[in-house]
Order: C-alpha cells, then structure tokens, then sequence
C-alpha cells in the first residue's frame, strides 16, 4: 500500500504546482451555474426547483476537464511503463491516480458547491442532501472517468472522445444526485437515493480499477 | 542468477522485428547491442523489460520462465528507455525520491544516487530546466535507487557528455561487480569489460 501513497502524493504534488488545472475547473463550473440566472431570469422560485439538476451537470461537465490528463503525461514521458516494472499493481497505480484526481477536481467541486447552490437560492436541507450526494457521486464521476481515460491514453486528441465514452456512463450518478435534493424538497425520503449512490461507489471502486488497467496495459504494449 | 534467452522472437505491429534469437548472460555479465537503426535493439529490450510480449521463444530468469511469474521477474530488473520519465514540475530530487520510495530505498539512496551521477548540485532545480544531458542523468540514477539485478539500458550514453558516459561505464562496472549484470543497447563506445557484443539485423 505504501506505493499507493506514493503515488497520491506526488500526484498532488504534480497538481498543487500547475496550480492552474484545479482553478480551472472550479471557475468553470462557478461559471457554468452563473449561466443559468442570466439564461432564465433571476425568479426565485425557478431557479430553486432547477438548483439541483444545474449544479450537478456543471459539476459532471467540470469533471470532464482534467480528466484527459489523468495518464495521458505519465504515459507521454514514460512514467507509467516505469511504474508498471516498478510500482504497485497497475489496478492500485489507477485507484490512486482516481483518487488523486477527486481530490484535486472533485472535493474542490463540493467546497464550491454551497455558494453554487445557495446563489440559486436552494434551500438548506437541499443543500446538505447536495452536498451528501456529491461527496458520494463526484468519487464515481473520477473512477468512471479513469476508465475513458485510460482507453484514450494513447489518443492525440482523446478529450472528445472521453467526453462521448463517459458522460452516457455520468448519467445514473446524475439521477440519483439530483434525485436525492428532489426527495428533500418534496419531502419524501432521501434514502434510497443516497443508498444507491453509495453502492454506485463501492461498485466503482471495486471494478473501474481492474477496466482502466486491462486498457492500460493495452495502450503501453 | 543468469537470463536464457532462446528463439526469441518479438513482433512490434505487423513486423517480426527478429526470431531465433539466443543469447546467455551469466551473473556479473554485460552485453552490447549494436545494429543498424531499425534492427530491433530497443525492441529486444522492451521485451526483456516485459512491455512487449514475447512471440515465440523462451526468457528465462534463473532457469525459470519468465512468463510463470512477471511480477517476480520485473522486482530484478531497472529499464531505461527512451522515455526518462522526469517529471519537468518536480526537483531532481523529488523526482528521484519518488522512485525511491516505490523501491522502498530510503533517502540516502537518494543522495548517493545524486552524489554518483554528479547531479547533486542540481538537487533542488526543477527538472524543466535541466538540459537533456542532465535528464538523462537524472534518468540514470534510477536504476542505482532499487536493487535491481539486470539493467536494461536503452542508448544510455546519448546526450551524455565524456564524463558522464565514463561514469555510467563506472556504475555498470560497480553494479557488475556486485553480480548484476547488464544489456546495453548503444552507438557509441562504452568501456566496458569484458562484454559481450550482439549484433541484431545484420541482414
């Protein structure tokens, strides 16, 4: 496990030096959900019962933006043949590089999203179910992602197509995200909502590592 | 601990790049491969590396096949390629104490590592501003932070001043002294002694 730590850290590293990458993403999502007041107009009413759905497409879509470079570097300057002679298990190398991801563009996503949500004028029991889904969502969104990442590793222009690969597979995340606000300002329960969001995770990070090393190991033969 | 190689042949796309290929390397062994552009000599150690998969023949690591256990077999050996995986955002340093780290070597492997490869001066720069000669060094030092048994060094002397490429002789010869052994593909002459020289697609 130590190099699974490892590889986080530099990870981290790697991304608190670009520093850019990470602004990126949260501004872009800031600015996509700005949109939408100026799109529909500033009543109130519309823009609470459409909070939940525009934070979290601008959330998937902001997602989407480091998502390409997630092993495209390390497979350009040949560190990620070097970590398959010397690393962990590739599946680990995948589940820390996911995790490295959340980290840097999804847990940014979800400090953001309260002022997001608030300027929509999302009440604050929506707001706590939000941020409950988020915290279980954006982690699949990064595992998810890792897995069109690393089929188009090889790909000189792999961004579209990570885009058309993964966001049909963002769609359950989506629902059961924006459901669970739903269920709270309808009042119904938000359960089975938040339930299954969690089984999405646990499922995700039990079988996307294996997918995106199998497609690794293809791209680096 | 020898490596047996015999009727190797790799395939990198639709080209057998070569077939029938056997060589021995005992412990403390060095071996040159030379060859025209194109004769298959990066392949070959690709895939001795394991990043390209063997077509027909045999490697055998101690006398066992390497195809029974990869992840025993990758533990012994270093492979420097082409690609030197230097993060440019990184110090030499950090870049070199993450390869120590994965190969569970502390820090002083780190800086004897630096201190050989004389790049201790340039510790705390950022590799983005190294030149491809002190890259390379950088590269270099990799293998020197595990404890790998067979080097597989890809054009290791390529942007190497004089001095750099008599020390990589000075570390192989150290490393061969050890017992570990060495396949160098190269153009340009490394002392080493007593090596052997392959030489790939004579046709």
């Amino acid at each position: 496990m130590g190099g699974f730590w490892t590889i986080v850290a530099r990870d981290l590293l790697l991304a608190r030096r670009q520093g850019a990458a990470t602004l990126l993403v949260v501004v872009f999502f800031a600015m996509t959900v700005t949109l939408f007041p100026l799109g529909i107009g500033p009543e109130r009413v519309v823009l609470a019962r459409i909070a939940s759905g525009v934070v979290w497409v601008a959330a998937l879509l902001a997602t989407l933006i480091a998502l390409d470079r997630m092993f495209q570097a390390d497979h350009e300057d040949g560190t990620l043949e070097q970590l398959l002679l010397a690393g962990p298990a590739l599946e680990l190398v995948v589940l820390a590089k996911a995790l490295a991801h959340w980290l840097s563009s999804g847990l940014p996503l979800i400090l953001a999203a309260p002022v997001m949500a608030l300027s929509l004028h999302m009440d604050a029991r929506g707001l706590l179910v939000l941020l409950a889904a988020m915290g279980l969502g954006t982690p699949i969104l990064s595992l998810v992602g890792a897995i069109g990442a690393a089929l188009t590793v090889g790909l000189r222009r792999g961004g579209v197509l990570i885009t058309l690969l993964v966001l049909p597979l963002y769609l359950p995340v989506l629902i059961f995200g924006v459901g669970g606000t739903e269920a709270a300002i309808l009042d119904t329960s938000i359960r089975p909502h938040l339930l299954l969001l969690g089984a999405g995770l646990l499922g995700a990070i039990a079988l996307t590592p294996w997918a995106a090393a199998a497609a690794l190991r293809l791209a680096l033969e | 601990m020898t490596l047996a190689v015999e009727a190797l042949a790799c395939r990198r796309g639709e080209r057998l790049v070569f077939e029938g290929l056997a060589f021995e390397l005992p412990a403390g062994g060095a071996l040159l491969l030379t060859g025209p552009n194109g004769s298959g000599k990066s392949t070959l150690l690709r895939c001795l590396a394991t990043l390209l998969p063997v077509e027909a023949g045999q490697v055998r690591w101690a006398g066992v096949d390497i195809a029974a256990d990869l992840d025993a077999y990758r533990r012994h050996l270093a492979y420097i390629g082409h690609l030197d995986a230097v993060k440019p955002l990184l110090t030499v340093r950090e870049n070199l104490a993450f390869w120590a780290r994965l190969a569970a070597a502390g820090d002083d492997a780190v800086e004897a590592a630096l201190a050989a490869l004389q790049i201790a001066r340039l510790a705390e720069v950022p590799a983005a501003r190294l030149s491809a000669g002190q890259r390379k060094r950088v590269a270099l030092a990799r293998p020197l932070l595990g404890n790998a048994a067979l080097w597989l060094l890809d054009e290791p002397s390529v942007s190497l001043d004089a001095d750099g490429t008599d020390r990589l002789a000075g570390l192989i010869e150290a490393h061969r002294a050890e017992g570990g052994m060495a396949i160098i593909a190269t153009h340009l002459p490394l002392d080493l002694a007593a090596a052997e020289t392959l030489r790939l697609g004579a046709a």
